[in-house]
C-alpha cells in the first residue's frame, strides 16, 4: 500500500525513447529586472540523478523554484504525468527541500512530516490512516522513528536536514529537488544524506534534481552533472566529461587538479598563487587549459 | 473536531505516529474553564446568589425545563437580566479578541501580532471619536452611531492596510509595515480631533479604555453573528494555517496557496475584532496573552490554539470583568485596565515556569 510508484517511466525506455521525468525547454527568469535564467534547457530521465553546479548567483536555486512554480518563467518546462496546473496537483508529482528550511516554532517531528501529505489530503481534511502510515514508514526509513514526539526545532542539523526530507518524501511524488542538501552538515553527514538519497533512488525510483557546491560530492553521487553559468547550462553530461580543470577554471574562477578515482574525479584546490583579484571571467582566460 | 483517535501503530513498521489534534481532555479543561467563569460572572456582585441557585435558574432556561431555583423574582431577574447578558458578551469578546489574534499570529508567523496589527483599533477610535464628538444622534434610541462609526472606521482601516501591503510587495513583513502606517495616521487624525473637542476628552477616553457593558440583549445579539461566522471561517482554516508555519515559499511547494488562505482568515478574522471593538472599546492584551498561554500550555499547533484560545478567552474576559465591576464598586474599572494589570503578571509566571519551545 505504502509502495512509492516507482517511476513507470523506465519501463517505456525500454522500447523506444527513455521516457523524460523532467523536460525544461528555453526556460528564461527575470526577477527585479535582472535575467537569472536565460535559456535553459535540461531533460532529466524518470529515475536519474543530476546534479546543477555552478558558482554562486548563477541561477541554480531560480532553476529550482522555477520547476516548483515559485517563480514566474518564460519557455515550458514539462513534469511528466502532470496535466493540471493547480498548485496541489505539482505538489504531488514534485517534492522540494530547500537549502534552508523554515523551522515552525514548536511543530512536532510527526507534524511537520504529516505536512507532506497536505497535497493528497487536501488542506481542510484530516489526516487519514494511509497518511499516518506513510509517515511512519517514511520515518522509520529516515531513522527518525523515536523523535516523532520531539520538536523540529530541538533536533540537530543532521537530524532536521532528514526531517525535511522525511517531509518531502512523504509526499510520494516521481522528482524530488534537493536545493544545496549538504549545506550546514559535516562530512559524515554530508556522506549520510547523499548516501540516503541514493538508496531511496533506487528502491522508489526518484528522479533527483540537485543543486551542490562540492564538486567532489557532485561528481560520486548522480549520473549526470550540468553545469549552470551566467544563467544558461554551458555543459552537461557524465561527471568525468565535464569536471576538467578547463570548464572549473571557466566557470568558478578556480584553480583546482582533477584527481581520476575509479569512483569519480576528484576536485582538488591549489595553493597556486591566485591571480591579481580581476573579474573571475578574464582570471579564467589567464590560466593555461588542462595538459 | 474533538478527537480522541489512538496512536497510531503503522504494522510494518512498528512506529508510534500521533497527529497532533484536539484532544477530548484539553476540550475538557476548556469547557471547565468556561463553566467556573460564567457560574462566578453570575454569582458575584453586589447581590451576592448562592452558586447551586444560578445553575438552576440556568437550567431553568433551558426549553423544555422547569425547574424551580428558589430566587426571588428580584434575584431572578438579576442574574436573567443583569448579569447573564453581561456574561455573555464578556464571553464573545474574549473569544472574539483572542481568537482573532491567535488568527493572526499565524497568519503573519509573528508572536507581536495582535487583532490591532492592521490598524482596527486606530480606525476604531477615529470613528468612534468622530461620532462621539459630533454629537451624532446621541441617545436617539435606535441604533448608537459610535459603535457603528468605529466598526466602519476599523473595517476602513484594515483594508486599506491590505491593499497598500499589497502593493508594496509580496512578504508578510510589508503588509504589517503598512498596517502600522495606517494606523499612525489615523492616530494622529483621532488625536487632532480629540484636541479641537477637549470637552469630549473623558468620553472618548473612557470609549478607548473599554468595558463589557450591555443593556439587556442587544450588545450580545450584534456580537454574535460576527463571532459565529468568523469561528466557522478561522476553524475550518486551522489546518492550513499550520502550513503556512513553514513560510509562504514550502506552504506553496506543498500546494497550497498562501496569501489567499492570509486573506481570507485576516479578513474573517479583522471583522469579527471590528465588531468587537465596537461594543467593547480597546481592550488590549488578550488577543496577545491569552493564544500564548494556550501554546505554552498545549502546544504550537493552529487544531489546538485556535479552539483552545476561543474557550479560555471567553472565559478570561468574563473573569475580568467580574474584577472591573466589584474590586470598587459601585463603581467600575476600566476593563482594559484589568486585562493588562492582571494579565501582564500571570503571563510573566507562565513565561517563567514552561519550558516548551513554541515561539
Amino acid at each position: 500500500m505504502v509502495a512509492h510508484t516507482p517511476a513507470e517511466g523506465r519501463q517505456d525506455g525500454r522500447n523506444g525513447a527513455p521516457s523524460r521525468a523532467v523536460r525544461i525547454q528555453s526556460v528564461a527568469v527575470t526577477l527585479d529586472s535582472t535575467q537569472v535564467l536565460r535559456g535553459v534547457d535540461l531533460e532529466v530521465e524518470a529515475g536519474e540523478w543530476v546534479n546543477v553546479i555552478g558558482p554562486n548567483g548563477a541561477g541554480k536555486t531560480t532553476l529550482l523554484r522555477a520547476v516548483l512554480g515559485l517563480v514566474p518563467f518564460r519557455g515550458s518546462i514539462g513534469i511528466n504525468g502532470l496535466r493540471d496546473r493547480r498548485r496541489s496537483a505539482r505538489a504531488r508529482h514534485v517534492a522540494y527541500v530547500p537549502q534552508t528550511p523554515v523551522i515552525p516554532p514548536g511543530m512536532l517531528v510527526a507534524d511537520y512530516v504529516l505536512l507532506g501529505r497536505t497535497p493528497h489530503r487536501g488542506v481542510f481534511a484530516a489526516e487519514t490512516a494511509t497518511d499516518r502510515c506513510i509517515a511512519a514508514e517514511v520515518l522509520e526509513r529516515l531513522d527518525l522513528g523515536g523523535f516523532s514526539e520531539r520538536t523540529v526545532q530541538s533536533l540537530s542539523g543532521g537530524e532536521r536536514q532528514r526531517t525535511v526530507l522525511a517531509r518531502a518524501l512523504a509526499q510520494q511524488t516521481e522528482v524530488v529537488l534537493l536545493d544545496e542538501p549538504t549545506t550546514a552538515l559535516d562530512l559524515g553527514h554530508q556522506q549520510d544524506v547523499l548516501e540516503l538519497v541514493e538508496s531511496l533512488r533506487r528502491e522508489r525510483g526518484l528522479t533527483v534534481i540537485a543543486t551542490l557546491h562540492d564538486l567532489t560530492l557532485a561528481a560520486r553521487y548522480g549520473d549526470r552533472v550540468a553545469v549552470l553559468s551566467a544563467g544558461q547550462i554551458v555543459q552537461c553530461g557524465r561527471p568525468d566529461e565535464v569536471l576538467t580543470v578547463g570548464t572549473i577554471a571557466e566557470h568558478f574562477g578556480a584553480q583546482v587538479r582533477v584527481i581520476d578515482d575509479p569512483e569519480g574525479p576528484v576536485i582538488v584546490p591549489t595553493a597556486a598563487p591566485a591571480p591579481e583579484f580581476v573579474s573571475t571571467k578574464s582570471a579564467a582566460r589567464s590560466l593555461p587549459k588542462e595538459p | 473536531m474533538a478527537d480522541a483517535r489512538a496512536p497510531f501503530v503503522s504494522d510494518r513498521t512498528g512506529v508510534t505516529l500521533r497527529a497532533t489534534d484536539l484532544r477530548l481532555r484539553q476540550l475538557g479543561i476548556g469547557l471547565a474553564a468556561v463553566v467556573v467563569a460564567v457560574v462566578a460572572g453570575l454569582t458575584i456582585g453586589p447581590v451576592g446568589i448562592a452558586a447551586h441557585r444560578v445553575l438552576l435558574e440556568l437550567a431553568d432556561m433551558l426549553p423544555g425545563l422547569a425547574l424551580d431555583s428558589g430566587l426571588s423574582d428580584a434575584h431572578a431577574a438579576i442574574v436573567r437580566e443583569l448579569r447573564l447578558p453581561r456574561v455573555v458578551l464578556g464571553l464573545l469578546v474574549g473569544a472574539t479578541l483572542s481568537m482573532s489574534g491567535a488568527t493572526y499570529q499565524a497568519a503573519f508567523r509573528n508572536p507581536l501580532a495582535d487583532p490591532y496589527l492592521l490598524g482596527i483599533a486606530a480606525g476604531a477610535g477615529l470613528g468612534a471619536t468622530i461620532a462621539i464628538t459630533s454629537n451624532l444622534g446621541d441617545g436617539a434610541g435606535a441604533l448608537d452611531p459610535v459603535p457603528l462609526a468605529a466598526f466602519a472606521g476599523g473595517l476602513v482601516a484594515v483594508t486599506v492596510s491590505y491593499a497598500a501591503g499589497h502593493l508594496g510587495g509580496r512578504s508578510t513583513a510589508s503588509l504589517i509595515l503598512a498596517g502600522i502606517a495606517v494606523a499612525s495616521f489615523l492616530t494622529a487624525c483621532q488625536t487632532y480631533v480629540l484636541q479641537a473637542n477637549s470637552d469630549a476628552f473623558r468620553r472618548i477616553i473612557a470609549w478607548i479604555l473599554g468595558r463589557i457593558a450591555t443593556s439587556g440583549w442587544s450588545e450580545p445579539a450584534l456580537m454574535l453573528p460576527y463571532f459565529v461566522v468568523t469561528a466557522a471561517v478561522v476553524l475550518r482554516y486551522r489546518r492550513a494555517l499550520d502550513v503556512l508555519a513553514v513560510g509562504d515559499e514550502e506552504a506553496t511547494a506543498l500546494g497550497v496557496n498562501p496569501r489567499r488562505v492570509r486573506l481570507i482568515v485576516v479578513l474573517a478574522a479583522s471583522l469579527a475584532a471590528a465588531a468587537a471593538v465596537s461594543v467593547s472599546g480597546l481592550i488590549g492584551f488578550v488577543g496577545i496573552i491569552v493564544p500564548h498561554t494556550v501554546r505554552l500550555a498545549f502546544g504550537a499547533s493552529n487544531r489546538v490554539v485556535l479552539p483552545l484560545s476561543v474557550l479560555f478567552g471567553g472565559a478570561f474576559m468574563v473573569l475580568a470583568d467580574l474584577v472591573a465591576r466589584t474590586v470598587l464598586s459601585p463603581a467600575e474599572l476600566p476593563i482594559g485596565v484589568v486585562t493588562a494589570f492582571l494579565g501582564a503578571p500571570f503571563f510573566v509566571l507562565v513565561l517563567r515556569t514552561t519550558r516548551r519551545e513554541v515561539w
